[in-house]
């Protein structure tokens, strides 16, 4: 399936990532997001407490992007996401202007914090995306609000197949109920998309390219497009 | 026509008998009403009770809406664990009756996903169930391309705990054996090739029955105690780590044990001792006599099989390790050497996922 040096090799590719590669691909990820987004916040490696009875050199955690506004839009191009950290919330967006005296009262629950959560599922063997919100006041936000935050295509999508595409499960490190997108045919597709792109003449491709290709697509459904850039460079491979 | 085996039966027949309360803050009427006695089935899950609960609190709850959720001496119980698996994890010594607490309102919604009654228990079931079918096939095209009709009626044998019609409905999936033969090897393909039914739909890509679908209920605790009944109690579900993940086998030929199974789940725990076979004593399954509600004696049986294990732990590993106290799977203690496809076959639940309750004692407090 993938051979010493990190490359996935199609002959016999299902689309698919071992935990360790996962681990791998999801480090390279951070990395490159750093590169090319560093005004946006950062992924960042979580590790899963060591427990006395896992394996000393198993690699367990996940890639965590916390605190990311996704202004409530009202124009029609959910697509563009305003991805700022906390230090500098920028609600350029808004059509109204702000008047900070009334901020907590009538827009109190403009502002949408969402955290994002790449987590590996060994019963997929492919990475799932995991996401929360809440508005400024600290209000969770329940799924019919996230929906407006999503671009128009995912929420139609969300209608037709209620229990299917973005389901409620329970955080497998925080053990607190998330949002997740299910994973059932991510191997489908992430095959379909590696065996299009120009690396198909070379036989293989990085695996340290997996999370850049699949964020590309998971990002979009969420609203986060990621620089072009960031998807053409292939990394030091 | 495939009636399952007899353990299956056992499992499918099985009930555990609650004694449920309603949360004091809901009562609004004197006296307050009295307990509801009823019998959950081990492969069901606590709100499909909730029809045959209503009318004994009906008639005293506050105004409101129902939003019901089922605790368990305070510890918020996760409805889509089956109620088997929530006895086996949350009773280290099994109470009869099982004394819950039900509550209509408030529902904790930052500690459980929300229910929106049968609707999501039945989803939850079948994502499980697909979850299940791509651990095994390599996709989940066989669950997700079942008729509505095959659908419901699955999902109606659960509810019911019919297994002949489960059975039926369910081999048209080609999850793997269903049957009762004890030597089955899960990686043989033969076992599936033998099952054909009438519905032949081709699988595409290679068949990888190498992979068993399980979750695993590591519970660990601090205090050393002798006797299960003097175990500590779960507070909180932090304390119990949940590890969703497939046992891979390996090797064609190779005898595959539960113990090697479990070997595979917790590598570190097995790293340094060798658990010899034939010393452990536990209970036979097979030996289980079945009742609609669970069996005290074979209980009894278990608990002492557990101490015999223990003292087995402790005599083969060094004091600063994690041992483990218990394991248990459908309310018994399996011998660890039986072949791992006989666990599987016989004691999974409906969504083809085998849960496996384990305690383990570790030496200091863990940071979870």
């Amino acid at each position: 399936m993938v051979s010493n040096q990190s490359t996935i090799n199609f002959s016999s590719w299902d689309g698919t990532l071992s935990s360790h590669e996962f681990y791998l691909a999801a480090r390279a990820f951070a990395d490159k997001w750093k590169r090319f987004n560093p005004a946006f916040p950062q992924w960042s490696w979580v590790p899963r407490p060591k427990l006395p009875w896992t394996a000393a050199d198993e690699v367990d955690g996940y890639l965590s992007l916390e605190n990311v506004f996704l202004p409530r839009s009202t124009e029609e191009d959910h697509d563009k996401i305003n991805l700022t950290g906390e230090e500098g919330p920028s609600c350029s967006n808004m059509d109204e202007p702000i008047d900070n005296a009334t901020l907590v009262q009538n827009y109190g629950c403009e502002l949408h914090h969402y955290d994002f959560h790449i987590l590996y599922s060994s019963s997929y063997r492919v990475p799932v995306l995991y996401f929360r919100a809440h508005c400024s006041d600290g209000q969770p936000l329940v799924l019919d609000d996230i929906e407006k935050d999503l671009p128009a295509n995912s929420g139609k999508v969300l209608m037709e197949s209620k229990w299917t595409f973005i389901t409620q499960e329970e955080h497998p490190h925080l053990n607190r109920p998330w949002y997740i997108l299910h994973p059932c045919g991510t191997s489908e597709w992430i095959k379909l998309l590696f065996m299009t792109e120009a690396s198909l003449s070379k036989g293989g491709v990085a695996v340290e390219q997996y999370l850049v290709s699949w964020f590309s697509v998971v990002g979009q459904v969420i609203g986060i497009r990621i620089p072009f850039e960031m998807l053409n460079n292939c990394g030091p491979l | 026509m495939d009636r399952g085996t007899e353990a299956q039966k056992y499992i499918w027949e099985g009930a555990i008998p609650l004694q449920i309360h309603l949360h004091e803050s809901e009562v609004t009427t004197l006296p307050p009403p009295p307990p509801a006695l009823i019998l959950a089935p081990r492969i069901g899950y606590l709100p499909l009770l909730v029809p045959l609960i209503k009318p004994f609190f009906s008639s005293t709850l506050p105004p409101g809406v129902d939003t019901v959720w089922f605790d368990y001496k305070g510890l918020p119980l996760k409805w889509y664990i089956p109620t088997g698996v929530l006895f086996d994890l949350l009773c280290a010594e099994p109470e009869r009756p099982w004394n819950l607490t039900v509550h209509f309102r408030g529902y904790p919604g930052n500690i459980l996903t929300p229910c929106e009654g049968e609707e999501s228990i039945k989803w939850s079931f079948i994502n499980s169930l697909k979850e299940a079918a791509y651990i095994i096939i390599g996709n989940c095209k066989n669950v997700m391309n079942m008729s509505q009709s095959d659908q419901v009626e699955l999902w109606c044998s659960v509810m019911n705990g019919n297994l002949e019609a489960y059975l039926r409905i369910s081999s048209k999936l080609k999850l793997g054996p269903g049957g009762d033969e004890f030597s089955v090897k899960l990686n043989s393909s033969s076992s599936l090739k033998s099952r054909q039914s009438a519905l032949e739909t081709d699988t595409t890509g290679p068949v990888k029955t190498g992979r068993i679908p399980v979750r695993l209920y590591v519970w660990s605790v601090n205090e050393d105690f002798d006797d299960l009944e003097d175990a500590p109690h779960i507070d909180n579900w932090d304390k119990i780590s949940y590890i969703n993940r497939p046992v891979e086998i390996h090797g064609e030929d190779k005898y595959f044990t539960l113990r090697d199974a479990v070997k595979t789940l917790l590598p570190e725990f097995f790293a340094e001792k060798s658990l010899s076979d034939d010393e452990i004593s536990m209970p036979e399954v097979g030996d289980e006599r079945g009742l609609p509600s669970e069996d005290a004696n074979s209980m009894r049986s278990a608990e002492e099989a557990g101490e015999t294990m223990c003292q087995r732990v402790e005599s083969c590993c060094p004091s600063d390790n994690a041992e483990i106290k218990l394991l248990r799977i459908q309310g018994i203690e399996p011998k660890l050497e039986v072949p791992f496809a006989w666990v599987v076959n016989n004691l999974m639940n409906p969504e083809h996922f085998l849960h496996i309750c384990v305690y383990i004692k570790v030496p200091e407090p863990v940071a979870m």
